[in-house]
């Protein structure tokens, strides 16, 4: 049975499509076959953070109004054969999209893959409300800050009012990721704690990303940090969030990176 | 192909039924009594509407056109006379109502179609209880009593009460009590972080909440028109 992830935030910049890639990529790599969503109509940045910028032909508005066939606009992953990625429409804006024609791609991708990832835009208007208008489960990423965190409450809000589920009077099982966490700047108070920020959504956490360089050096090179680099710090955080996701049971630590000797000397030459 | 026709001899029935109808009794002077008339249909216009009038005439001496007169009268006002009463036969013309006799007194029917009997409703709620954490952004309006939230109520996110509002969990967003005019009214809450109290309109900003109080249980009511705000514990 596939399942329906929406990787949302409100916030715009706390690392919704960056998560996407690294959760789609990390449950490829765990056997799954896995379809990632740009749903940020005119804004669309999953297809460089995947590295699939240059093949793409048709996308989602295409299909959305039945300009191209579904298998037309899915582009497989040259790294990963069971990732695929629909891209969004950079010309056209989330006007462009309709609910009906997103229920349709969502159906049929449905008897297609295992899991469906679809990368909100930032905001709570259109192309956000219907990214998580047929979703099964939502990830809410969040920063360590207020302004994210009570982006993230609202967008909590919407997801347990104007989805499909809730409409229907099911509930949209939801999971925080916390990203960019810093624990020396939080312990010295200058970054909300995980407490703070689970007290105040009151929401089950589904793992921590460390702030790191690996992240941004991933995107750089359009590649899912969980494939570029599979062992850094934030690599395994979205391992260990995949495993939540598949349920099982891993023990909620922030990984810390592992500096070795040569490493850290490099470094210094470097600086 | 000649079926054989049958005559059938058409059987007229008889069948009586009585009906109940108006009587007008016309006084003199028959104008000021046809003011009346006019009263009455200038307060309702239809009522006289699809039911049957019978004129007795047998308190008056009336001439056959004075009769005529009357009843064409009353057909501009668009009361039709079903009969006449208490006249003797010669006065009447072939264009008149017919002669009426027999008559016998009743009460009138009810004139105005029955009510639906209003259902036994449901006594409104005087309370609304909130099982969920309010989330940034959504706005809970019970103008119809208190409001009691299990959760937590988010940055940017407001309650809305008629009367005392109960926040089980912590209060970030804004909380406006009493605000029809119930001055009774309170707020309680786990602990307190508020962008905004409100009693009866009387209200304070997270500014003017003491520093002291701030993550504490708190409760709020107003006094002499000025809001207050304690700590519970």
């Amino acid at each position: 049975m596939a399942k329906v992830l929406v990787v949302t935030s409100g916030k715009g910049g706390v690392g919704k499509t960056t998560s996407t890639a690294a959760l789609g990529a990390a449950l490829a790599q765990a056997g799954q076959s896995v379809v990632v969503i740009d749903f940020d109509v005119g804004l669309r940045n999953l297809d460089l953070v995947m590295g699939a910028e240059r093949r793409v032909v048709f996308d989602l508005i295409n299909v959305v109004q039945g300009v191209a066939k579904l298998s037309q606009a899915l582009i497989r992953d040259k790294r990963l054969e069971n990732l695929w990625l629909i891209p969004a429409s950079q010309t056209r804006d989330k006007d462009a999209l309709t609910d009906e024609g997103v229920r349709r791609v969502i159906n049929d991708l449905r008897s297609k893959f295992d899991w469906i990832l679809c990368d909100s835009p930032a905001g709570i208007e259109r192309g956000a409300t219907l990214a998580m208008r047929y979703a099964d489960e939502a990830v809410i990423v969040t920063n360590p800050e207020v302004s994210s965190v009570r982006d993230s409450d609202r967008i909590i809000g919407m997801l347990d009012s104007k989805t499909a589920k809730a409409e229907r009077g099911e509930r949209v099982e939801k999971h925080l990721l916390v990203t960019r966490y810093d624990a020396a700047r939080a312990s010295r108070g200058e970054m909300l704690s995980i407490d703070d920020i689970l007290e105040i959504l009151a929401t089950p956490l589904l793992g921590i990303i460390p702030e790191s360089q690996d992240v941004l050096r991933a995107s750089n090179v359009g590649c899912p940090v969980t494939l570029n680099s599979t062992n850094s710090a934030p690599s395994r955080a979205y391992m260990d969030a995949v495993r939540r996701l598949m349920g099982e049971s891993v023990p909620m630590t922030v990984p810390v990176e592992r500096k070795g000797l040569m490493n850290r000397l490099l470094r210094r030459r470097a600086a | 192909m000649d079926a054989p026709v049958q005559s059938t001899r058409q059987l007229v029935r008889m069948r009586g039924r009585s009906y109940v109808a108006f009587v007008f009794t016309p006084v003199v002077p028959i104008m000021d009594w046809l003011g009346e008339i006019d009263t009455t249909l200038a307060r309702s216009p239809g009522f006289f509407v699809g039911k049957p009038v019978v004129l007795d005439l047998s308190a008056l001496d009336l001439s056959q056109s004075a009769v005529s007169h009357l009843v064409a009268n009353l057909e501009q006002r668009n009361i039709r006379v079903l009969g006449i009463e208490g006249v003797s036969p010669e006065h009447l013309t072939k264009s008149l109502p017919p002669l009426l006799t027999g008559g016998r007194p009743c009460g009138l029917p009810q004139s105005e179609p029955q009510k639906p009997q209003p259902k036994p409703a449901k006594p409104k709620a005087t309370s609304l209880l909130l099982d969920q954490p309010v989330r940034s952004g959504q706005s809970i309006v019970f103008a119809e009593g208190d409001v009691t939230v299990l959760g937590s109520v988010g940055s940017g996110a407001e309650i809305v009460a008629g009367g005392s509002i109960h926040i089980y969990g912590t209060l970030r967003g804004r909380a406006m009590a009493g605000i029809n005019g119930n001055s009774s009214a309170r707020i309680f809450c786990q602990r307190i972080e508020a962008e905004l109290l409100a009693i009866d309109g009387y209200y304070q900003t997270a500014e003017d909440i003491g520093e002291s109080l701030r993550s504490r249980p708190a409760q709020a009511w107003l006094e002499d028109d000025a809001l207050k705000i304690t700590a519970l514990n």
